[in-house]
């Protein structure tokens, strides 16, 4: 019923960081092996703590960083090899700094109208007009068409960096951390302009987020990382209802809640992040995991299917757990 | 009536909108002392130099060894005739002074464009590009550091002769290291910009995204560097022309000035002090030029 826009398989970045002066450089597994489906119509959502390769994913899937390994697979034709002016007018990015995304030397009219100068647009006399349509879809008054970035506030900025991704129509947006730069009040202002596009438009959403109050309001599947491998995977009401993996688990009960009165939550994390340089042996979580089990520092789980998505975790793999 | 009497004389929406980009940059150019102080007199010997024609008193080259080193009109033997005397050959210093500054801005600015487009297109190759790319220009400009410059510009013009052309590719073929280190490093600090990468995701094209995105965010940078090398040419050329290797006589050229006057330097102290001047004073408004510009244009500095 619904068409896949978007088919990762087996992604892998692997950067090379130099060790230090006599040790050479050494691999660090920024994405490793990651499987992602992403259907016409959805928000996926990606979570997981800093460093553990959402970006790296997002920018993969972009085609602004070469694959190491594995495939993308964008309207099904494969990304490498594909026209980047053909794969520009299908997918878009949003940043999330709007302050860095912007170009502070070019008016927010010819930030605007650049992706129809670069697709060679036919009418450059429709040009401005269909600018200042999309800045009003996407709230924007039209004075601003000759006002540079540095005379905007930031939610301003953010809608300026929309206006000029959708201008061209893509049909998917990824959009990288859309509102954690912005003042609380913009956030919500932002969140409902991408949901209002997204029905009006009939976009396909990749939102990367740390705030899983984001994602529970605007995201219909979810998909939670860690160190460079998706580890669960399912549709957003089952994971916030029923979280199946302990790392999802503890990301849930991270969530401050308004009330002074109770503390910062326990999480059983801990406070250290594995490093990625030297990920901890069989399933890389175990070190934090609060149902650690004798077989998950040496064997690494597979991708377990559920009734809704999937799982990486021996918990559930009872064949495994057999064995051991 | 009244109503129409009111509406004329009260500016329309569009008149009381802020001032235009121009107008603010005007504002801030004037409301800096050296800027305004090091421009102005720079318009001066700009001026000075393209009129000299029409402007100077005498012609430059023509010789009276009757009136040879009459003093300038403050001194003993000074008249207005010759407002900065003559020199050893009764040649109008005046006369020689202006077509001397045609000489200098022209090794000048000549000099810092060659360089300027060589070091530009370095420096920006070897921060957009990195990895390999820039190891091998970063090894080319060690390369040149490692070379002094005064001692290559006087092995080459010794050995290919020298005339006004040589000078100034000489000059600039040397003195591009101070544009490709500055240029390669705001060219990397702007490439991790996400500008540029949401203009790669829009499918641009490296000629396009190095062109509008990098460049004029590196523009900056590029002017104050610029005007520094307009000096520094000029500072070069007159070192040459004094050691005997840069302009040739009867060609007038400041540091040529300066090292003809130099026998008579204890006796008649203005033929050196003269053009020392002038080109002590040419440089120090580039310099005020060069730091306006960047004080001016710098985005940090919108007050």
């Amino acid at each position: 019923m619904s068409n896949v826009i978007i088919q990762a398989t087996d992604v892998t970045k692997t950067f090379m960081i130099s060790g230090g002066f006599f040790q050479g450089k050494r691999p660090l597994h920024a994405v490793n092996g990651v499987d992602l489906t992403v259907n016409q119509g959805d928000v996926v959502a990606l979570v997981g703590e800093s460093g553990c390769g959402k970006t790296t994913l997002a920018r993969m899937i972009l085609g602004l960083e070469p694959l190491t390994s594995g495939s993308v697979e964008v309207d099904s034709k494969p990304l490498s090899g594909q026209n980047r002016l053909d794969v520009a007018k299908l997918l878009q990015p949003i940043f999330q700094d709007p302050y860095s995304s912007l170009n502070p030397r070019k008016s927010i009219g010819s930030i605007i109208t650049l992706p129809l100068k670069v697709q060679g647009d036919q009418n450059p006399d429709t040009w401005r007009r269909r600018a200042e349509e999309m800045m009003e879809l996407v709230g924007l008054p039209r004075r601003v068409f000759q006002n540079y970035p540095s005379q905007l506030s930031g939610g301003q900025r953010q809608r300026v960096a929309i206006a000029r991704a959708l201008i061209n129509r893509p049909r998917v947006v990824i959009c990288d951390e859309p509102t954690s730069a912005l003042d609380v009040s913009v956030q919500s202002q932002i969140l409902n302009l991408l949901q209002d596009l997204r029905s009006e438009l009939n976009l396909t959403y990749v939102i990367i987020s740390h705030n899983l109050a984001v994602v529970e309001h605007i995201a219909t599947k979810v998909a939670v990382m860690y160190l460079g491998r998706i580890v669960e995977e399912a549709d957003t009401e089952t994971l916030f209802t029923k979280p199946q993996h302990p790392y999802t688990e503890a990301l849930l009960s991270s969530v401050l809640t308004p009330d002074p009165n109770l503390d910062v939550p326990d999480t059983h994390l801990g406070a250290a992040y594995p490093n990625p340089v030297e990920p901890p042996s069989g399933c890389t979580f175990h070190p934090r995991c609060a149902k650690v089990m004798d077989h998950c520092s040496t064997r690494s789980p597979k991708a377990i299917p559920t009734s809704e998505g999937s799982v990486e975790c021996h918990l559930y793999d009872k064949a495994q757990g057999a064995a051991a | 009536m009244a109503n129409g009497t009111i509406a004329k004389k009260l500016p329309s929406a569009d008149q009381i909108l802020e001032p235009s980009p121009f107008q603010l940059m005007m504002r801030r150019v004037l409301g800096h002392a050296g800027m305004t102080f090091g421009g102005g007199v720079l318009i001066l010997i700009f001026a000075a130099a393209l009129f000299a024609p029409i402007l100077s008193p005498h012609d430059p080259y023509t010789q009276d060894l009757t009136k040879r080193f009459l003093d300038p009109v403050w001194g003993a033997t000074g008249s207005w005739e010759h407002p900065l005397g003559t020199d050893k050959f009764g040649r109008d210093y005046l006369s020689r002074m202006m077509f001397g500054a045609r000489t200098s801005l022209l090794i000048g600015f000549s000099a810092m464009l060659i360089s300027g487009i060589l070091g530009t297109a370095l420096g920006v190759a070897a921060g957009y590009f990195g990895g390999r790319v820039d190891i091998v220009i970063t090894f080319i400009i060690t390369t040149r550091l490692a070379m002094p410059v005064i001692l290559v510009a006087l092995v080459v013009v010794a050995l290919i002769g020298s005339s006004l052309t040589i000078v100034i590719w000489v000059l600039g073929l040397l003195i591009w290291d101070r544009f490709a280190v500055v240029m390669r490093a705001a060219t990397q600090q702007a490439r991790n910009m996400d500008y540029v990468a949401a203009a790669k995701a829009l499918g641009c094209s490296t000629f396009r995204i190095v062109l509008t995105e990098i460049m004029p965010n590196v523009a900056n940078a590029l002017i104050v560097v610029a005007t520094l090398e307009v000096a520094h040419a000029i500072f070069l050329e007159a070192s040459l022309s004094f050691l005997g290797l840069g302009v040739q006589p009867p060609t007038p050229s400041w540091g040529l000035m300066v090292s003809e006057g130099k026998g008579m330097m204890f006796f008649k102290a203005w033929v050196i002090a003269i053009p020392g001047t002038a080109l002590f004073m040419l440089m120090l408004c580039i310099n005020l030029l060069g730091d306006g510009i960047r004080d001016v244009t710098a985005p940090e500095n919108r007050n």
